[in-house]
């Protein structure tokens, strides 16, 4: 097998420059602050990661603005994004829809205008959705009019583009013609809306098998991408867990010497080391980087997030747990964690749906 | 050489070993002897002593050139604990002397070694040892007990923690040796486990007489020295690539399709969550090998055994409910004494009973979460409450 699972120069170097961005531009009480304020998402912390970083055209080939990355530098974005709850669209638009539209022809204006931070996309599909989902149909076409109703979907409401499955296809939808109601989310820091289309005008981009394979990719590029995101949460879940029980004295000792806390955290710490391990495995399969490994893609993926979404659940969880009072409040960032981590646990599909859609990959069937 | 050879390199040195050594027209002892003299037996040990200096990584290489020749193996299931821990203490703390005159031997399976640490009074804390190794002349008596020590029945030699001074605190006071089994002091007696064969032995030494240069690392200094030994055995209980099913996953899955008739709802999720839980297993070892061949070591091998220890043993209780009826029945409670360590082989009842000792062998799962949470968290450490008292004062 030939997966690289480490981290590349490169990659420490986009990493350093993310962390940067965010630690300057999205402390946690500023993003605590913004989920109570009239704009969930934070734009022009996006303009910054887009423009400054390149973030949002990793995967954009470099002759249509991007950086021609792969899946592999993306999903070092996304545990830095995962590290610091941040609300910007980068899984919606810089992953998912623009891997739906990089598995598509003549798309290449709209990738350009991605790729320059110029606009947003966003694939309308409840975040839910797994990678294997039959083809949704709660929209119908008639000629590219489509009308129906599509709930729960992630970084919609910021977006300029929604891409649609309607009827079998695939349409382009500007974001101003449809309907948005904001969705009070579990996770405050990534707004969820439901869309609603009323004859909006669509721009077909594919149908049939293409439209379906194009679906398939993007959910698989999103599941694989949200894993390293739970990854980076989950990890500074452990830090934070660590550092305040080393100075939180309670009986005369901290906190943290007591077994009852360390042995779980060291338990956590293991299953982080393995979530890095699985995390990286899905990003090089999906990145496509040879043939043994690109047909692995679906059994990666499956394991990613059915280890992944566990592993950031148990953090966050913990995280609230070892800070015991403070950790209930809305004044300590844990909360925000474990919004984001259980949300991400649903996105994508459950711990539970991945081992089921594993059972037939890896011949196991069920009973 | 100004930089290091390719795999390539090693396959074409390998080959050319092969053909001066057919090791079709060769006794297996003489192939191995002449191996280790061509520095091809663990090539990142010192040339002269069965290596090359090179990275460890090229050994695949030279393995699997010598595998595709039909070339026999140093047996390494049964000379394990010499491969994993007692020669990486000889390479480390080892004068010129003993490790000319071990680690050959040891290597090529004509001595086979064992581990005389743990005490029945002192298991998770070895530090408090009480086999006794008294000066005399110029070699050292010793008296004590050991337990748990697997293959001593087979061993010539065997790494020996001992108290050389009572009077100072107990990690002071220890001293590395290398125990000569055929002493007519050391009577080695199977110890049967709940399996009902007997892999570890009890050895109760009486007046061992071992020679002062038989001492590894300084006087005293035995603590250190043995925590060499430690590291290399959680290693090589939990480490190294393998491919995706192998080991007791690889076992429960095959009978999981073999039998649809056991397959229920609630253990298909049970046997699905520990695919993932072996898969991230599996990968985690992967990612430590490259980590390890890129110079960028991690503290997660620590974190392999603990892990390694719990999957066995959920897999191997997972597999008696599989089999139903069948799991009812034990293959065999014969008192029997095996070569060799073996985690995997007969029935399944055995390997659910083996796989209890995963968590106690090579350090328990709780010494571990503590290892793991005070040196790679930072976490404060134990209340250690005979840290100053001399060993002779503690109580016990």
């Amino acid at each position: 097998m030939n997966a690289d699972l480490l981290y590349g120069e490169d990659e420490d170097q986009l990493r350093a420059a993310v962390r940067e961005l965010l630690a300057d531009r999205a402390p946690w009480p500023a993003v605590l602050a913004r989920t109570e304020s009239a704009d969930p998402y934070d734009l022009d912390l996006w303009r910054a990661l887009a423009g400054d970083v390149g973030c949002a055209g990793l995967l954009v080939p470099e002759e249509l603005g991007g950086a021609g990355a792969t899946l592999r530098e993306a999903a070092v974005v996304a545990e830095e994004t995962g590290r610091a709850v941040a609300p910007v669209p980068f899984l919606g638009s810089a992953v998912t829809a623009t891997a739906l539209l990089l598995a598509l022809p003549g798309t290449e204006e709209m990738l350009r205008e991605l790729a320059e931070g110029r606009s947003t996309a966003a694939l309308a599909v409840p975040f839910t959705t797994p990678p294997h989902a039959e083809f949704p149909g709660t929209v119908t076409a008639d000629g590219d009019r489509l009308t129906g109703r599509i709930t729960s979907v992630a970084d919609a409401l910021p977006a300029d583009v929604l891409l649609v499955p309607a009827g079998g296809a695939l349409y382009a939808v500007a974001g101003a013609d449809t309907t948005r109601t904001p969705v009070t989310s579990l996770d405050m820091t990534r707004a969820l809306c439901d869309i609603d289309l009323d004859g909006a005008p669509g721009r077909p981009l594919a149908t049939g098998d293409a439209a379906r394979d194009a679906l398939a990719r993007a959910l698989s590029c999103g599941a694989a991408v949200l894993a390293s995101e739970q990854l980076g949460l989950a990890e500074r879940c452990l830090e934070i867990t660590v550092e305040y029980v080393k100075g939180r004295y309670q009986f005369g000792r901290p906190v943290g010497s007591y077994q009852g806390l360390k042995h779980r955290l060291a338990e956590l710490w293991v299953a982080i080391t393995q979530a890095r391990a699985v995390a990286r495995y899905a990003a090089s399969c999906a990145a496509g980087d040879d043939a043994e490994t690109t047909a692995d893609t679906a059994v990666a993926v499956a394991v990613a997030q059915a280890h992944c979404s566990v592993v950031a659940v148990r953090a966050a969880e913990e995280c609230v747990q070892m800070h015991g009072g403070i950790g209930f409040t809305w004044e300590h960032p844990a909360h925000l964690y474990l919004k984001r981590a259980k949300s991400t646990a649903l996105a994508h599909g459950t711990p539970g749906r991945h081992r089921t859609d594993l059972a037939a990959l890896i011949d196991l069937a069920p009973a | 050489m100004s930089h290091p050879p390719s795999a390539a390199d090693m396959t074409a040195r390998a080959r050319e070993f092969l053909a001066a050594h057919d090791p079709a027209a060769m006794d297996r002892t003489e192939f191995l002897r002449a191996c280790f003299d061509a520095g091809l037996a663990w090539v990142h040990y010192p040339e002269g002593l069965g290596g090359s200096g090179l990275p460890r990584e090229l050994q695949r290489a030279v393995n699997e050139a010598f595998a595709a020749a039909g070339a026999p193996d140093n047996d390494p299931r049964r000379i394990g604990i010499g491969l994993g821990m007692a020669a990486p203490t000889i390479l480390a703390f080892g004068t010129p002397e003993q490790r000319a005159r071990w680690l050959r031997p040891l290597w090529t399976g004509e001595e086979v070694w064992c581990q005389l640490f743990s005490e029945p009074g002192a298991g998770s804390d070895l530090a408090a040892v009480a086999t006794r190794a008294v000066r005399d002349g110029d070699g050292w008596v010793v008296n004590g007990q050991k337990v748990w020590t697997s293959m001593a029945h087979e061993a010539r030699w065997g790494i020996l923690v001992a108290r050389t001074d009572p009077d100072v605190p107990k990690h002071r006071g220890l001293t590395y040796f290398a125990c000569d089994m055929t002493d007519p002091g050391v009577e080695v007696r199977p110890l049967r486990q709940l399996t009902g064969e007997a892999e570890f032995n009890e050895v109760f030494l009486t007046d061992v007489r071992i020679p002062d240069a038989h001492r590894l690392g300084e006087v005293g200094d035995g603590w250190r020295v043995a925590q060499t030994t430690l590291m290399n055995e959680r290693v090589a209980i939990g480490g190294g690539a393998a491919p995706r099913e192998s080991g007791m996953i690889g076992v429960v899955a095959r009978t999981w399709r073999e039998r649809p008739e056991a397959r229920t709802a609630a253990l298909h999720d049970r046997l699905l969550g520990l695919w993932v839980t072996a898969e991230a297993a599996r990968l985690t070892a992967l990612r430590i090998g490259q980590q390890l061949a890129a110079g960028q070591p991690g503290p997660e091998g620590s974190a392999a055994k603990f892990a390694f220890a719990s999957l066995s043993q959920e897999l191997s209780g997972l597999e008696l409910e599989l089999l139903g009826e069948e799991g009812l029945r034990y293959d065999d409670w014969t008192m029997r004494r095996p070569d060799s360590v073996e985690f995997l082989g007969r029935g399944p009842g055995y390997r659910y009973l083996r796989a209890k000792g995963n968590s106690i062998e090579g350090g328990t799962s709780e010494i571990l979460r503590n290892i793991i949470a005070e040196r790679v968290l930072g976490l404060p450490g134990e209340i250690r409450v005979d840290k100053d008292v001399a060993w002779k004062d503690l109580p016990r």
